[in-house]
């Protein structure tokens, strides 16, 4: 019994051939993987949405997820915030040799859960082993392809001054929960990682109203990263209010600690909308019915004024400027 | 954490801020001496809350920004010697000394770490026998019993491989310094909180007795700012000069005793070298002679060269309160956070960074 992965389990030999066999296939299985050709085929047919991503987050458990699940989500939402029905990804791994075959399998097992659960498929994949200290256990890429239904024109670049902002939930619940687990930063937050697929919750925005003008998904850098990348993009002004912005008191006494701005840790599983005026409240609505939107709110708007620039009022009625990310706050949280 | 929320009271606030337009008919000059209440200050937007004569300026607080080049030239020597781990808060890997950063050494091959604290460092030692560990000590009096406790536990526990760069710096002394020097005249001066946790706020007495500066010490929410504000002016507008203290929760007059018996158990006073002022007699600690075993400085043999500042940037005179960081042309240009030219760029309680993150809205 080999209970840790070893060189020969990427070597292509008889190891590799089980490995994918019994770990990968018996689990993710589906039609188009069971064939193990050398590639996925796949009819597909309208505009194509495609995104890769690579997760190299640390630890590999934390709360409220893995990397196995954040590798799906990620992508899944990357394609779903332009509109896409996220449908196939592909999954590679990097595998450090050495990795306890348990914890493989446990991550294995929370692909195909949250593939289930976003109803895409991992269609392709490759598994690499490298030398102990060559990787940190385990890093993962995955590219997804969906398909944008007829109409859709969603844009970073779509912003227009009268606009609401609406965001899906509470902001830095990712970044924080990855934090909390840190080696030499251990503290004790209540705060599992917010890490969901967002494809379903999308749709539901999209059936409910044709004015979605930007979506995106603020992870690393935070919303103030997201919504500065709005404001350049579409060269309008975006004000927000500080006290509609959702954060949960964990999140913000564990960011007092450390001195960061709940503004600017990452998210894995929310989404900042920006909607015309007439349907905000409808799109609301509708975001506060799906599981992964119940504390969505309106945060704010996009304004004439000071184009390309993002304002929030303080709490206490004085306005500052919000600006991007613009050094990591600490590596490899996704 | 409940003082949170109700530090940051609107309601309450907008009474303090209306009493402070009540109260206040005199210019009046206030540096907040710490960086940590520069960051509040911008991050609320209290400065747009004040009258309009009432100016506000930025002091020498901030531990990363007064760190010298020389020093962390010294930081960035002990790193390339061969088996040492160095072990740092964040902000100082990214500060640049005289020729490179300790960002730069960890690319090139130095094992760097950030911790939270001297203790995470011990325990970096603990878990590395074969390795030299050595904590990258800076900070005020409000750090300085954290180190002390930690050298008390290495030596307890005979962690041999455990070193210390002590680089803290002791506040009243340079708060002397800077009215010395005359540079910049000041009606009050919002008094640092942690640091006063320690010390307590006798030791400002001097202020208004030498100077007839009011001084108030303050916390770090809104809520103890603005009633910081409403303190120093009141005692503006009725000409008195004294010390109080607008935090009560957190300072003591005469401050926290078994903090400041630990940290001079472990260290004793000694002169520092401060960016931008130069070196100041008596306002820096260095470690005991009992405690030389741990202290970095004298256990290792590094040359790092002559050490100089950035040509053009005004990080020194910033730290002083002569300038704003609105008065350097690098400022914004060639300096930002992303490439920070001077130390004020790259600490998040620097004032250049926060005027950069937060900058005022009609700026």
């Amino acid at each position: 019994m080999n209970d840790r992965i070893l060189l020969a389990h990427g070597s292509g030999g008889k190891l590799s051939h089980d490995l994918v066999e019994d770990s990968f296939v018996a689990v993710l299985g589906n039609p188009i993987l069971n064939t193990l050709e050398d590639s996925a085929v796949l009819e597909l047919s309208g505009r194509l949405a495609f995104t890769t991503d690579s997760y190299v987050v640390s630890p590999i458990f934390f709360p409220g997820g893995d990397i196995g699940k954040l590798a799906v989500c990620g992508t899944v939402n990357d394609l779903s915030m332009s509109g896409a029905t996220p449908l196939y990804l592909s999954l590679s791994l990097i595998i450090e040799e050495g990795l306890l075959i348990a914890d493989l399998k446990k991550i294995i097992a929370s692909i195909q859960h949250t593939a289930t659960e976003a109803g895409v498929k991992i269609v392709t994949g490759d598994t690499k082993v490298v030398n102990k200290g060559s990787v940190d256990k385990l890093f993962i890429n995955t590219s997804g392809v969906g398909v944008v239904p007829l109409g859709i024109d969603i844009s970073a670049a779509n912003a227009r001054p009268g606009d609401k902002i609406i965001v899906s939930g509470t902001l830095g619940d990712h970044g924080i929960a990855v934090l909390s687990q840190r080696e030499g930063l251990e503290f004790n937050v209540p705060v599992p990682s917010d890490c969901a697929p967002l494809n379903r919750l999308v749709a539901e925005m999209l059936e409910a109203s044709t004015n979605i003008h930007c979506l995106r998904d603020p992870t690393r850098g935070g919303l103030a990263t997201t919504l500065n990348e709005f404001a350049r993009r579409s060269g309008a002004g975006i004000n927000l209010d500080e006290g509609n912005i959702p954060v949960k008191k964990a999140v913000a006494s564990a960011c007092e600690l450390l001195g960061f701005d709940p503004l600017y840790v990452a998210n894995e599983g929310k989404l900042v909308a920006i909607v015309a005026p007439e349907d905000a409240d409808k799109v609301l609505t509708k975001m506060k019915q799906n599981r992964y939107g119940r504390e969505a709110a309106i945060i704010g708007e996009v304004v004439k004024e000071h184009p390309q620039r993002v304002v929030v009022k303080t709490r206490l009625g004085a306005s500052r400027i919000i600006g991007m990310l613009v050094d990591e706050l600490l590596p490899r949280i996704c | 954490m409940k003082y949170v929320e109700e530090f940051r009271n609107p309601e309450l606030a907008k009474k303090l801020i209306d009493r402070i337009h009540r109260r206040s008919t005199r210019p009046a000059r206030l540096m907040e001496f710490c960086g940590g209440h520069t960051v509040a200050i911008f991050k609320h937007g209290l400065r747009q809350l004040l009258p309009p004569n009432i100016q506000m300026l930025s002091g020498p607080g901030c531990p990363v920004c007064v760190t010298s080049s020389a020093d962390l030239d010294r930081a960035i020597a002990l790193s390339q010697l061969p088996n040492v781990i160095i072990t740092s808060f964040g902000d100082m890997i990214r500060v640049p000394g005289s020729y490179s950063s300790l960002r730069q050494a960890r690319a090139e091959g130095s094992d760097i770490r950030i911790v939270y604290s001297a203790q995470d460092a011990l325990y970096i030692a603990s878990d590395n026998p074969d390795k030299s560990v050595i904590f990258i000590g800076i900070g005020f009096e409000t750090t300085a019993p954290t180190v002390a406790a930690t050298i008390l536990q290495a030596e307890q526990e005979r962690i041999n491989n455990f070193y210390v760069l002590s680089l803290h710096k002791l506040c009243p002394p340079i708060m002397k310094t800077l009215l010395a020097l005359g540079e910049v005249r000041l009606d009050g001066i919002i008094c640092p909180g942690h640091v006063s946790a320690i010390i307590g706020s006798r030791p400002y007495q001097f202020i208004p007795d030498n100077y007839d500066i009011a001084c108030v010490v303050s916390g770090f929410e809104p809520l103890d700012i603005l009633l910081c504000i409403d303190m120093l002016v009141n005692q503006i507008e009725t000409g008195r000069h004294e010390v109080e203290i607008a935090y009560r929760r957190g300072v003591k007059p005469e401050g926290n005793q078994p903090a400041l018996e630990l940290m001079g158990s472990v260290f004793e006073v000694s002169e520092a070298d401060w960016r931008g002022i130069g070196v100041v007699p008596t306002s820096g600690l260095m470690l005991k002679k009992g405690y030389r075993q741990f202290d970095a400085g004298a256990n290792f043999d590094i040359n790092p060269g002559p050490s100089h500042e950035a040509k053009g940037c005004i990080c020194g005179s910033i730290l002083r309160g002569v300038s704003t960081p609105l008065d350097c042309k690098l400022f914004h240009n060639s300096c930002t956070p992303e490439h920070p030219v001077g130390p004020c760029m790259v600490s998040s309680e620097g004032s250049c960074a926060t005027y950069y993150n937060y900058g005022d809205t009609d700026e």
